[in-house]
């Protein structure tokens, strides 16, 4: 290689990195206009469109609902990834100051994270609060920082306890109340010879940290106001003592160790493997559409109020349930905000939703609805369920502080979970190390932990 | 697990590199005549390396460039992003998480790479020996896991070790046991290296079958009149002159089995927690990317893991020199 060669590669080089550069930026006003491949089809092609990413099972629908009932904005829909894959991408567009959709679909827990990377817009300027009287106090706040809102609630999750219906019956057990009598009911089972009672899946943390602020853990405290500091309290006695309830149960072989949602998880479901499933108001939704409570085991489940630590003083927790945000991307973000407010809040769309159980809707009008409330659930063999569990356990719920590192946290519980699934470590032990690493963490992302 | 096949083509000139070397260009008559030419040529060997050249520059050369770039720098999502010089650096190799993916792919490639290389050698010996249809089907067999696309493999994997659908736990119900679960935190490291031999060795086998084809005949049947027998020819004659071959897998083998990837990714959301989000460098670094929007840190976190590659290479460069030499 000759100089004048070296000097040629060099100055392309140069010339290609200036054109990464130019592109970087010159992009960035016509951010967010990716309106070219929708999953959905226009109705009205001559309306400015909305690019939305989202994964509700019955996305189609709502968004159909959305594009035939407005003339002047058309939603362009997309499934990016059903959770962590979808905030991903969402994370890498950020980064890249392009490629963000206009509005996102992303669960409460994730909000602040989001909010304090700046990535998502202040809705109270567009006119949030006009539809502030549609949402409970509780879950307006899980989407809101003092007087500006982040998002849009759709759905939430009140958790319950979904059983088998023909397994307690079959080894004589009414549903347990509280977690004393889970256990006990749990060991009975088992000395029956019969199935595990329950599982504690590693990859469903933030269940297991609604169980642990049921106790009455606050894992984190964290004001957006107040960006630097953060409390985090994980190895607080009542966090250890769920962890280590867990872990009991799992070292006495009475809960299975199986991650859910998986292909494995879902047979042991429909093959009567699991007794109980502590879960949300939208799993059976999920259930359903993986083939669970059909054919011959038709209405086998039921739903019973989540156990409780103390009868007398019971407490709701909430897993899940998502929103719609405006990114800072957002080509018109006046737009953007009307769709946030307007998709999946009409009275069709939610009808569905609730429906075929995939969402527990948050809108007052509907929770207060005859239909909604004396429906007789199909997947639970009739049973009101929503009357009797799900909507007291919804209006119990008292909102809660989510940390803004949640993909990290969950990533770190995860790892625990497993350990104690392995009998490595007591609950004990798992609390002092989440404690531990979640800290260090926080500081060296510069927070000022307290 | 990422090899270049491309690379593979060659290799049977590897051997008789001096057929390849061009005849030196006859003298000229003037200098500057020569000068000129010698410029002109060059002018047309770089305008014909120009469209690789372009694409080298755009995604390999100018993303590490950036990456470096990035990694010189500090972002915490409470503070704002600041100039911190090698201080990731310094933070990656007192990471425990960052340590323990790397002491994993070590361990895993000192395993790895001796399983694959006994299995590939020994079924390309038993392929070039034999000569029947059989020979010829069997070789397309063993290749054909390498066809199939690395996810797929692993998904396919995936449902076969799975303890309610696989077939082993079908096997084990004949006799009234539970099969083990090849992905359970015990398990894993033998499960990721059934699916990793298997998808590999094919491929490996094709190299040193194609450098056993390249041997000089001659030279068996040298050795027959000199008494030897089908086993000594293979152990002192076959394995011997394909030694460089081995060299060239062992070194992607290396490369491949320390960037460590697809599979423990793949397998991950059917491994019940066993394959963590640390749990190989690469892994950690896309998490820590993508995940935890720590894209410094994760810059870092691959430059180091590029560092550790560099080093094993060389280990292994320098420790099979002496023996490259000999033989050649």
């Amino acid at each position: 290689m000759n100089k004048k060669a070296i000097a040629s590669a060099v100055s392309a080089a140069a010339l290609a990195a200036t054109m990464a550069g130019c592109s970087g930026g010159g992009d960035a006003a016509s951010a967010g206009s990716n309106t070219t491949n929708c999953t959905n089809k226009i109705v009205h092609a001559d309306a400015p469109k909305v690019s939305v990413w989202a994964w509700y099972p019955n996305m189609a629908t709502v968004v159909d609902n959305f594009n035939n009932s407005h003339t002047d904005v058309q939603v362009c829909w997309t499934v990016a990834g059903q959770g962590g894959p979808e905030y991903a991408k969402f994370q890498t567009a950020i980064q890249a100051g392009k490629g963000a959709p206009d509005v996102i679909m992303l669960e409460a827990d994730q909000l602040t994270g989001f909010e304090l990377q700046n990535a998502l817009v202040d809705l109270s300027k567009y006119g949030a609060g006009d539809v502030k009287k549609n949402f409970s106090a509780g879950s307006w706040k899980d989407v809101s920082q003092g007087d500006s809102v982040y998002a849009i609630p759709v759905d939430g999750g009140p958790m319950a306890m979904i059983y088998r219906k023909d397994v307690l019956d079959k080894y004589g057990i009414k549903p347990p109340t509280t977690w004393a009598e889970y256990e006990t009911a749990a060991q009975k089972v088992k000395d029956a010879g019969g199935p595990a009672f329950g599982d504690l899946g590693s990859n469903v943390p933030a269940a297991l940290t609604a169980l642990m602020a049921q106790k009455g853990a606050v894992p984190f405290t964290y004001d957006l106001a107040d960006q630097k500091n953060i409390s985090i309290h994980l190895d607080s006695q009542p966090a250890k003592d769920v962890l280590n309830y867990w872990a009991g149960l799992v070292k006495k072989g009475l809960v299975a160790t199986q991650d859910q949602f998986t292909t494995d998880y879902i047979s042991g479901m429909i093959g009567g493997k699991y007794a109980t499933y502590i879960s949300a108001a939208w799993a059976p939704g999920y259930l359903t559409g993986s083939g669970v409570g059909k054919g011959n085991e038709k209405g086998t489940f039921a739903a019973a109020p989540l156990p409780q630590w103390d009868p007398s003083n019971p407490v709701s927790v909430n897993w899940g349930g998502s929103t719609f945000a405006v990114t800072s991307q957002a080509g018109d973000q006046k737009l953007a905000a009307e769709v946030a407010k307007g998709l999946y809040a009409d009275d069709t769309s939610l009808t569905d939703g609730w429906k075929t159980q995939t969402i527990f809707p948050l809108n007052q009008n509907v929770l207060k609805s005859e239909a909604f409330t004396n429906n007789a659930v199909d997947f639970f063999g009739g049973q009101t369920a929503n009357k009797d569990i799900y909507i007291p356990a919804e209006n119990a719920y008292k909102g809660f502080s989510y940390s803004p590192f949640s993909v990290y946290y969950y990533a770190q519980l995860q790892t625990e979970t497993v350990k104690i699934n392995a009998g490595k470590v007591s609950g004990d032990e798992a609390a002092t190390e989440l404690q531990g690493i979640m800290v260090n963490y926080a500081k060296s992302q510069g927070f000022t932990v307290n | 697990m990422a090899v270049h096949g491309s690379t593979v083509t060659s290799l049977p000139h590897t051997s008789t590199p001096d057929k390849l070397n061009p005849t030196p260009p006859p003298e000229h008559r003037t200098r500057s005549r020569s000068d000129k030419m010698n410029a002109r040529r060059a002018r047309t060997g770089w305008l014909f390396i120009a469209p690789f050249g372009l694409v080298f520059v755009a995604f390999l050369l100018a993303p590490l460039a950036y990456a470096l770039y990035l990694s010189l720098f500090t972002k915490g999502l409470a503070t704002g992003t600041r100039f911190s010089g090698l201080e990731n650096y310094l933070h990656a190799f007192s990471d425990p998480q960052f340590l323990k993916g790397v002491w994993f792919v070590v361990r895993f490639s000192l395993v790895l790479i001796p399983v694959q290389m006994a299995v590939s050698l020994a079924a390309a010996l038993v392929l070039d020996h034999l000569t029947t249809r059989l020979a010829r089907f069997s070789r397309l067999m063993i290749f054909l896991p390498y066809a199939v696309p690395a996810v797929i493999g692993a998904l396919m994997w995936g449902f076969l070790y799975s303890p309610i659908f696989g077939p082993l736990q079908q096997l084990f119900s004949l006799f009234h046991a539970s099969a083990p679960f090849l992905l359970s935190q015990d398990n894993v490291f033998y499960g990721l290296l059934n699916v990793v031999t298997w998808q590999w060795a094919g491929y490996y086998m094709i190299i040193i079958y194609a450098a056993l084809q390249g041997i000089d005949p001659t030279l068996y049947e040298a050795a027959k009149i000199d008494g030897a027998s089908e086993r000594q020819v293979a152990f002192r004659i076959k394995i011997p002159l394909v030694s460089s071959a081995l060299v060239l897998i062992l070194i992607f083998a290396l490369i491949g089995t320390l960037q460590f990837f697809s599979e423990p990714q793949i397998l991950g959301p059917v491994a019940n927690g066993s394959i963590t989000p640390d749990f190989t460098p690469n892994i950690y670094a896309f998490n820590l990317a993508f995940g935890y929007a720590q894209f410094n840190y994760a810059s870092a976190i691959s430059f180091s893991l590029g560092i550790v590659v560099f080093i094993a290479v060389y280990i292994f460069m320098f420790a099979t020199r002496k023996k490259g030499s000999n033989l050649s």
